[in-house]
């Protein structure tokens, strides 16, 4: 992506302000802001169109992404499970202890499925993953990019888009929805050994409720979710990592930066896509 | 040279980072089979102007040929096809850690289908041969090889896919000087042997004056002397002799400050 020398200028002091430099202009600040955002916003659109237009022509690096999906998806799975079966644990209790308030404590095994397969699996494995993949992607990346080694790909007739970002995309968006779905029933078996082995709750019983109220619906949503997120975490590591300069310092703001953005994200579009779902 | 295409063909060449003008005018010839090496400053310029013959970056202004075809602005494709003509030894030497060396020497034959997966690590002995490292190398990763080591085989991955240029970026800068006349040595002879026209930006002179053909010196973003090796010695101009004898007075301020 280029600029313009005259639009870089523009970007990096407007004219107005360089005229009125003694005085202190309460617009300079937010204009300046506003206009690098407006410039990262462009810069992570374009890396994302590019990105994406790679996952789809050859040559595909099949060995590449076989290895990122062992990273992503079978390497991730302690954390995932430790995640959900405690987020069902606590989902049970809390609910318990809730609905006891009014009598309804016999509702604990549907909230738990419901919350645990439409928000819970998604966003705490999205989390997680965010934390492990995320950063180790950005760090490696832009390690790669701070020695020059990407550069040296495009030297070896390879283009770093294809070799390094559209593997782990298509990695990312093929592991996060089977993460999920080993996080949904983690998390359920979570509250069903709360519920039955504390709580008192007759095991055949909950179970028959939890599998009653459960809905397709509800798991795809949840593992649509979860693709999505997929990309989120995967776009967000390559990206930052990509883009990072200045050596040491770069890669460990590139990694902050990852985890930070990817996780603002996958809240945000987690409210974005419940809207689509689940608002008649 | 005269009368014939030059292999590399750079005509005022400019490129500025924001306000910062890195290169300003920058005109070189390199003929075919020729070693040149650009001398300068730390920041002058020197990586950039590689960098955009190699289409890693794009010149604001100005036209870089390569066997008389414009290289600034073109395809993808194009741009693929050109970048097969060239092997680069990187600073410092940028190998994939991720790889054993032998994928690392031949990653770029692999890339481009020229050889198969098993073949590729018999061709990957001969090549680390050629930089006179033995065999067993080609199994170890990068990080357990030391940095002159690291070089070589950075080498052996320049010359893998018989380039016709071969760019070396400050090939001695951080080895010991025994090593770095062993690469000096090295890149002279596989320069001669594949026949590859050589491109190399330094700040080493000892280097520059045992692998180079001609010498040309960038300044303030321009090449402000260009000549014969042996004639760098006499050259009269002040910047040049400050630069090649080390002096921290003359017309060559250092900026303290980027």
């Amino acid at each position: 992506m280029r600029f313009s020398p005259a639009w870089a200028r523009v970007i990096s002091a407007p004219m107005w302000a360089r005229r009125s430099e003694t005085v202190i202009n309460p617009f300079q600040p937010i204009g300046r802001v506003f206009l690098a955002f407006l410039g990262a916003t462009g810069r992570l659109a374009s890396f994302s169109f590019s990105a994406f237009s790679h996952c789809f022509r050859p040559p595909f690096y099949f060995r590449t992404i076989f290895s990122e999906m062992i990273e992503i998806g079978y390497y991730s799975l302690p954390v995932v499970g430790l995640t959900a079966v405690f987020a069902g644990m606590v989902l049970a209790l809390q609910s318990y202890t809730g609905f006891a308030r009014f009598s309804a404590e016999g509702a604990v095994a549907n909230v738990v499925v419901l919350s645990i397969t439409r928000e819970l699996g998604p966003v705490l494995a999205g989390l997680m993953v965010a934390g492990r993949i995320g950063a180790s992607m950005a760090a490696e990346i832009g390690t790669m990019r701070v020695t020059e080694q990407i550069d040296a790909l495009t030297t070896l007739s390879t283009n770093p888009m294809k070799y390094l970002v559209a593997p782990r995309l298509i990695a990312g968006l093929l592991m996060f929805p089977l993460l999920v779905l080993v996080a949904d029933v983690i998390g359920v078996f979570g509250g069903y050994m709360v519920a039955v082995h504390k709580l008192g709750f007759n095991a055949a019983n909950y179970l028959q409720r939890t599998w009653d109220f459960l809905r397709a619906e509800d798991v795809n949503s949840g593992l649509v979710k979860a693709a999505v997120f997929g990309i989120i975490v995967t776009l967000m590591g390559c990206y930052h990592g990509y883009n990072s300069k200045g050596g040491a310092e770069g890669v460990g703001a590139a990694t902050t930066n990852a985890v930070v953005s990817s996780c603002i994200l996958i809240l945000s579009f987690d409210y974005v896509l419940t809207e689509m779902f689940f608002s008649k | 040279m005269t009368g014939t295409t030059p292999k590399i063909k750079l005509r005022n060449v400019h490129k500025a980072f924001g306000e910062k003008v890195v290169l300003d005018g920058v005109d070189l010839d390199v003929g075919v089979g020729e070693s040149v090496v650009i001398i300068g400053g730390s920041g002058t310029g020197k990586s950039v102007t590689l960098k955009c013959i190699l289409g890693l970056l794009h010149p604001d202004q100005g036209s870089v040929e390569v066997d008389g075809e414009s290289v600034v602005g073109i395809s993808q494709r194009r741009r693929d096809r050109i970048n097969r003509k060239f092997g680069m030894l990187f600073q410092g030497a940028a190998l994939f850690d991720s790889l054993p060396v032998w994928e690392n020497v031949t990653f770029g034959l692999l890339a481009e289908k020229r050889c198969t997966r098993s073949d590729a690590e018999e061709i990957a002995v001969i090549k680390l041969g050629m930089v006179g490292l033995g065999p067993d190398v080609a199994h170890l990763y990068p990080a357990e090889l030391s940095g002159g080591m690291q070089k070589r085989v950075g080498l052996a991955r320049a010359i893998a896919s018989d380039p016709e240029i071969i760019f070396f970026d400050e090939p001695t800068t951080g080895l010991d000087p025994i090593m770095a006349d062993v690469i000096n040595d090295l890149i002279v002879k596989i320069t001669r042997e594949v026949g590859a026209t050589a491109l190399s930006i330094t700040h080493d002179m000892v280097s520059a004056k045992k692998i180079a053909h001609r010498i040309a010196m960038l300044y303030d973003g321009k090449i402000i002397w260009a000549g014969r090796t042996e004639s760098i010695d006499g050259s009269g101009n002040e910047y040049v002799d400050q630069f090649i004898n080390g002096r921290a007075e003359g017309p060559i301020k250092m900026a303290v400050r980027a």
